[in-house]
């Protein structure tokens, strides 16, 4: 108990008096916000055609493919380090639990943020839960992502409760930890998994180097390699922005695992490739080819790169590999989503500046309430775990 | 009885009265601008369009196990009984996958309305309730758009090529194609060259994502139990060494 009461103690600006200014970021954001809040102007009242490039031949673009398809990847850390610690009692992690469950939250709140940019009645988005279709992916999907953002809520909410001292609420949310746990990866699994089952349907318009049956299997796949890059991308950004120690034990073993999981993904691409014959795709010289390599490379190189124990204890190299793999996981999904489906559908969709804006406006929005909460609530424990300072 | 449309795209003469009568059922405006638009769009809910010397129509085709009303989370589409497949806007959240997932392109939307709306043929369901043909069929006066019995519909389409062999190109489309559909193409070249899709699967799209949704029960059930299995025992490996330190502690 006494790890409570030293947590209840938290000073109020504790934390907050050791991080940095940022000088430089500080007006993008605000610029960042008077764009989207035009833009959310725009959208009510002149409509979807007014602020987006979409067609009736090609009706999802950027806010699908990254705001909800990424957005809900990049927040993968949330329920692998879940797993990790909970589950699998791997104690020595929990101290970079916290800001990955923060992270994952935050990704899921505003994906459903983007969804109400993109539904056209986002007054509707409520009718999944009293009108049923179990044969529609989207509808699995959608309740999905309404019980897993609150599983999030109650994983995260301790902090909260700490912070303030409210002990009979933690004390509830104790008792009740391993169902929600348990719930909460069971949840992540179907509709990381499920977002990828989106795309089944349209065999006939998704290009064959990213169309394939396994769609499901390789975006869950996928949904954790990203998520362990997160964990360590921000760890690494966290360390430098909070003046913190990084974790750098904590971050090479999950290195280690980042990298035999990539190769996994890897490998069962390309026998799986092979095995619908496509392997010949690879040599047409047309845009589909070009994006997919530079995909593959994104993800071939950390991979290979994490087998080195000097590159896995490195923060740089451990870094620039996270990195990658973020990138490379980003081009995948818009790979599906957009360009791997231009051909097939005839168009060329480019998103509208207002696309961009909003979705730039979301990702602002995430960086400056992570910022917010991590200074006020106790996110980050335990940092005199770490060893090594930060580049 | 399931009801279908028949397109014989050699009889079509390009008149476009079936998009007139189209428009003026659903009560949509249409003028020579609007005629001119060879593609379906949500003011323009069925299309002729002109492929060299050839006609062709474009309307929704009505498929026997729809793929967008398998994909729409809240069930705002589904296929009749009677055949037509038809939407119910009061359910809609504009979500868009049924235009995502129609391997004919067919939905459309009111992309500048405040509150949009999916737009495509219903088969003029109500008029098919009430026993009428449809709008289209009735304003033909070719007889290139004919409606009635599916089955009936694919036996005349079969004694026509059989009756000019010469005229038609030997496959009737919309039979067997993604599961069969409602509306059925009769052609004089191959269906390629009058923007017919072609080289779509025989068997019905929406059983690719029900062969992964449908294991749906067969992750959650064992997933729960083997996560809850692991949690006990790693669990308990930690009670039994914290007993194990007590007991030492009391043997010392």
């Amino acid at each position: 108990m006494a790890d409570t009461a030293k947590t209840i103690s938290f000073p109020l600006s504790g934390v907050g008096s050791r991080v940095r200014t940022m000088p430089f970021w500080t007006p993008v954001f605000w610029v960042l916000m008077a764009g989207g809040a035009y833009v959310s102007y725009l959208r009510l009242f002149r409509g979807l055609g007014a602020v987006t490039n979409l067609s009736d031949q090609f009706p999802w673009g950027l806010w699908i493919g990254f705001d909800v398809l990424c957005g809900v990847g990049l927040a993968a850390g949330g329920f692998t380090l879940v797993a990790v610690v909970h589950i699998f009692n791997i104690e020595r992690y929990k101290p970079i639990l916290r800001p990955a469950i923060l992270t994952a939250f935050l990704g899921y709140v505003l994906v459903v943020v983007a969804l109400l940019f993109d539904l056209g009645r986002p007054d509707r988005i409520w009718h999944p839960l009293v009108m049923w279709n179990p044969h529609s992916v989207m509808f699995e999907v959608a309740w999905c992502v309404m019980l897993y953002t609150s599983v999030l809520g109650l994983e995260f909410v301790p902090a909260v409760c700490e912070r303030f001292g409210w002990k009979t609420p933690l004390n509830v949310l104790r008792a009740i930890s391993v169902p929600v746990v348990i719930l909460g990866v069971l949840l992540s699994t179907l509709h990381q998994s499920s977002l990828g089952s989106l795309y089944l349907i349209v065999p006939e318009k998704l290009y064959p180097l990213w169309y394939t049956p396994l769609m499901p299997v390789l975006f869950y796949i996928s949904a954790i390699c990203v998520g362990l890059a997160m964990t360590i991308f921000e760890s690494w950004h966290s360390s430098r922005e909070f003046g913190r120690y990084i974790e750098m034990p904590l971050l090479s073993g999950m290195a280690r695992l980042l990298a035999v999981l990539l190769s996994m993904y890897v490998a069962l691409r390309l026998m799986d490739l092979f095995e619908r014959g496509g392997l010949g795709l690879v040599l047409v010289p047309r845009t589909e080819t070009y994006l997919w390599l530079l995909e593959m490379c994104l993800l071939i190189a950390p991979a290979l790169l994490l087998y080195s124990s000097r590159v896995r204890h490195n923060p740089s190299g451990l870094y620039a590999c996270s990195l990658m793999v973020v990138f490379g996981f980003i081009a995948n999904r818009l790979n599906v989503s957009v360009t791997g489906m231009e051909a097939g559908t005839g168009v060329h969709y480019v998103p509208k500046w207002t696309e961009v804006t909003v979705t730039l406006a979301v990702i602002a929005l995430g960086f400056a309430i992570f910022r917010f909460a991590a200074r006020r609530l106790p996110v980050f424990e335990g940092a005199e775990l770490g060893t090594k300072p930060a580049a | 009885m399931s009801f279908a449309i028949l397109y014989d795209s050699t009889l079509c003469i390009g008149c476009r009265e079936c998009e007139k009568a189209c428009a003026g059922r659903w009560k949509l405006p249409y003028n020579d601008t609007i005629a001119a638009e060879e593609q379906i769009s949500a003011h323009k809910l069925t299309a002729i369009q002109t492929h060299g010397d050839h006609f062709s129509r474009r309307l929704c085709m009505h498929c026997n196990e729809p793929s967008c009303a398998s994909v729409c989370p809240v069930s705002a589409l589904h296929k009749t009984a009677l055949g037509p497949v038809v939407y119910d806007e009061t359910r809609c959240i504009g979500c868009r996958y049924c235009m995502l997932a129609c391997p004919f392109q067919v939905p459309t939307y009111e992309w500048l309305s405040r509150t949009p709306r999916v737009r495509k043929c219903d088969g003029c369901y109500d008029r098919r309730k009430a026993g009428r043909p449809t709008a289209c069929a009735e304003a033909c006066p070719t007889g290139a758009t004919s409606c009635g019995d599916r089955d009936a519909l694919i036996a005349e389409a079969g004694r026509r090529i059989a009756e000019k062999p010469d005229q038609y190109y030997n496959r009737v489309f919309g039979i067997d194609d993604v599961g069969g559909t409602s509306v059925l193409f009769l052609s004089a070249v191959p269906f390629e060259q009058i923007g017919v899709k072609t080289g779509l699967p025989k068997e019905p799209l929406p059983l690719l994502t029900w062969r992964a949704l449908s294991l749906v029960p067969d992750v959650v059930s064992p997933g729960g139990v083997l996560l809850g299995g692991i949690w006990w025992i790693t669990h308990r490996r930690e009670e039994v060494a914290a007993a194990e330190g007590r007991e030492k502690k009391g043997n010392n």
